[in-house]
């Protein structure tokens, strides 16, 4: 039982990490019709300008200057290199971010050096917030909460109760007619993209001393925001919500469970002996697996409902 | 606007040119009498920022041994060739080194590229008896590599899984009685995770494995569960194999959980991981070493101390890779030794050597697998040094040192040696 109850928080407080990063990704998407796949090399700028900055002016100035940094980097990367290759289609965006990965990569490396940094928690988030069952659960967690769910509730008022908001979602369906309108969509543009990027700077400067601040942080982090992106339906931020909740929780829950296949078909009366392919893929325990779950979950779901869970058209 | 762009890439052009004439048009006929090391690791990728290290501390070592004469009177020149951790892109480094004539190959980053290279080589010196190279294995750790696959023309400066395993369990403290396996799923975590529980049974049966666990390699993000299971395990040492960043994730877990456990690992030491891991590790890591600047106090080498000291003038990492000195004054020796670089002579000359290392300690090659018996130093993170680690204030306290004769350990190797 406890450790069901601590595998919840645990899955809360990741699931809600993807979400900061993955919604950035789909606010994009579904403004832009850009799948872009630079966007964790934005999360990875995030944690390594939050600790440059941070060792000058101090953690919370970074949690605000980092983000804005990666949204001027985002606007420049829209306005010099997005929508020059626009008029080309999607496929030649796609590629271009495909590039800037690269590029981004290098970039860090030549910059900060191939080594991990030492960013870390500050001393005063560093504490233990509360103890279920003997486990500590860290304040900076319940600290990466509050941030989420405020990034979230900011979004969505921004979206859906401002004018800019309007404009954004006219410009988004209607392009043509909110430009005869005078308004300047090419503008509304650059800021979407800028707010993805500052969404995904935002969850480097709190994941990266979450987890480590290294070169390799955008590579392992990427796919898995593409699976919750395409899981929650491209374009949609509840159905991205609802997936990165889902995703923390199965990953986490998957490494505590240590059945394996052939224990669920036990009580069928079949057992399997021998060595071989199948019984080795029978006998290999939930957990050893756990972090492929969220890809195979992808293709069942792509094979069922091409649209994702809540998503508004085809991927 | 444009033309602003256009001057930018062309003054680029020019600097970039300058630079390379700089670097590689060096006269060509200082090179002829070097003696080339060609040196086969990745340089770019994921595993880059460990390829970089490397070559960084061979070009110490071989600034040193030049400056004090080489061998036969001629300096060592190294060769790096990127081998992105690819058995293939390892072959092709490998046609190409044997085309420029180089005698030595030496690699130090993983096994399955180990294991390509020693076929090739074989391979390559049958038909070629007038072109050989000879291959100094100075990091896969496979133990294969000297057992099942061992091969005339394939040397190892560094201990094998075994040797590793072996140290590593000798070194769990008295009172420990429950321990956690968790390490990577793939050849080297599952071979870690094998010997770990051979050496367990053998010298500490009184032990008791709560948990034994294979987690897919660098895939986890999350490791909360992990400690969650470990807690409820009721274990007082996590013993793994981890590195980088799966074992940086690990323990940074363990402490914001306040989960209360040693780390017995095998590679904390490795670069990088001082600096991600910092106080979290106080006291509770530790780590299977080949040498830090204060085993070198422990030994009492000043020799070995200078080194340390002289390393840490410009780096900002620790010189932790003796064996690979070792490994470049035991060739110099043999060289000598032979009169020749010729690789068949070089081999046979290096075949039951005796060398003693900076510490002062038997460094001895074994004719039977070519396998480098050697010391290994358990050191745990801690305040309490005089050299700390990568300037993070925490540095490897020396706990138990193992001697090469600790360490030798039978082998099945039946070696096909050259007839002539």
């Amino acid at each position: 039982m406890e450790i069901v109850l601590v595998s919840l928080f645990n899955g809360l407080v990741y699931g809600m990490l993807l979400f900061m990063l993955a919604s950035g990704l789909t606010l994009i998407f579904s403004m832009m019709g850009v799948l872009n796949f630079a966007h964790a090399s934005i999360y990875m700028i995030g944690a390594y300008l939050a600790f440059t900055v941070s060792r000058f002016v101090g953690f919370f100035p970074a949690l605000i200057i980092a983000p804005l940094l990666c949204a001027l980097i985002g606007a420049a990367i829209e306005v010099w290199g997005l929508r020059r290759v626009h008029h080309n289609g999607h496929i030649a965006e796609l590629l271009f971010t495909f590039g800037l990965v690269f590029i981004v990569q290098r970039s860090v490396q030549m910059i900060w050096g191939m080594l991990p940094m030492a960013y870390r928690v500050p001393p005063s988030l560093d504490f233990s917030l509360f103890t279920i069952y003997g486990a500590n659960f860290p304040a900076y967690r319940g600290f990466m909460l509050l941030v989420s769910v405020g990034m979230l509730v900011a979004t969505w008022l921004l979206l859906k109760k401002t004018r800019i908001g309007l404009v954004i979602q006219a410009a988004l369906t209607h392009p043509q007619m909110a430009s005869a309108l005078g308004h300047n969509v090419p503008r509304v543009f650059t800021i979407v993209f800028a707010g993805g990027c500052l969404l995904a700077g935002l969850a480097g400067v709190i994941g990266g001393n979450y987890q480590t601040t290294e070169p390799g942080m955008a590579e392992s982090m990427g796919p898995i925001v593409f699976v919750v992106v395409v899981f929650g339906g491209l374009g949609s931020l509840a159905g991205c919500f609802v997936a990165s909740i889902l995703m923390g929780l199965i990953m986490t829950f998957a490494v505590v469970i240590n059945t394996s296949m052939l224990d669920l078909l036990r009580p069928l009366g079949i057992t399997v002996t021998g060595d071989n392919l199948f019984t080795e893929i029978l006998t290999v325990p939930v957990a050893r697996i756990g972090a492929l779950l969220p890809f195979a979950m992808m293709i069942i779901i792509l094979s069922f409902r091409p649209r994702g869970l809540m998503g508004t058209r085809d991927t | 606007m444009s033309f602003c762009l256009r001057l930018i890439c062309y003054s680029f052009a020019v600097a970039f040119t300058i630079f390379s004439l700089m670097v590689f048009g060096r006269p060509a006929a200082a090179a002829e009498e070097t003696i080339k090391l060609a040196y086969t690791d990745p340089f770019s990728g994921p595993f880059a920022s460990g390829g970089d290290e490397f070559l960084k501390a061979f070009q110490f070592i071989i600034a040193r041994k030049n400056a004090m004469g080489g061998a036969l009177g001629r300096k060592f020149e190294i060769v790096p060739f990127d081998d992105k951790l690819q058995p293939a892109e390892a072959l092709i480094a490998l046609k190409s080194m044997t085309d420029q004539n180089i005698p030595f190959v030496m690699h130090c980053t993983g096994s399955n590229v180990g294991s390509a290279l020693i076929d090739a080589v074989s391979k390559h010196n049958a038909r070629n008896p007038d072109n050989r190279i000879l291959y100094l294995n100075c990091g896969a750790l496979a133990t294969e590599l000297t057992n099942e696959q061992c091969d005339f023309w394939h040397f190892r400066f560094a201990g094998s899984v075994d040797m590793r395993a072996a140290a590593r369990i000798k070194s769990l403290p008295a009172d420990l009685k429950k321990v956690y396996l968790l390490n990577q799923d793939y050849l080297f975590g599952q071979s870690i995770q094998h010997d770990s529980k051979k050496w367990l049974a053998k010298l500490r049966p009184d032990i008791e494995i709560v948990g034994d666990e294979l987690m897919p390699f660098g895939k986890v993000q999350d490791f909360t569960p992990y400690i969650a299971k470990i807690k409820a395990s009721g274990a007082q040492s996590v013993v793994t194999g981890n590195y980088n960043r799966d074992l940086n994730l690990l323990i940074k877990a363990a402490v914001d959980d306040g989960l209360n456990v040693r780390f017995d690992t095998f590679l904390a030491h490795l670069i990088g991981g001082p600096t991600a891991i910092g106080p979290a590790g106080e006291n509770r890591l530790t780590s299977v070493m080949e040498f830090n600047g204060n085993v070198a106090v422990d030994q009492k080498s000043a020799a070995a101390e200078k080194i340390a000291i002289d390393w840490r003038v410009d780096h900002q990492t620790d010189f932790s890779t003796l064996n690979f000195l070792t490994m470049i004054d035991m060739l110099a020796d043999a060289i000598n030794k032979a009169g020749s670089t010729d690789p068949l002579k070089v081999a046979l000359a290096l075949e039951d050597m005796h060398y003693k290392d900076l510490d002062g300690q038997e460094n001895i090659m074994r004719k039977e697998d070519h396998q480098l018996l050697m010391p290994y130093y358990v050191g745990v993170f801690s305040k309490d040094v005089k050299y700390d680690s990568e300037h993070t204030g925490f540095g490897w306290k020396n706990i138990m040192t193992a001697t090469a004769a600790d360490l030798t350990l039978p082998t099945v190797c039946k070696m096909k040696r050259p007839t002539e």
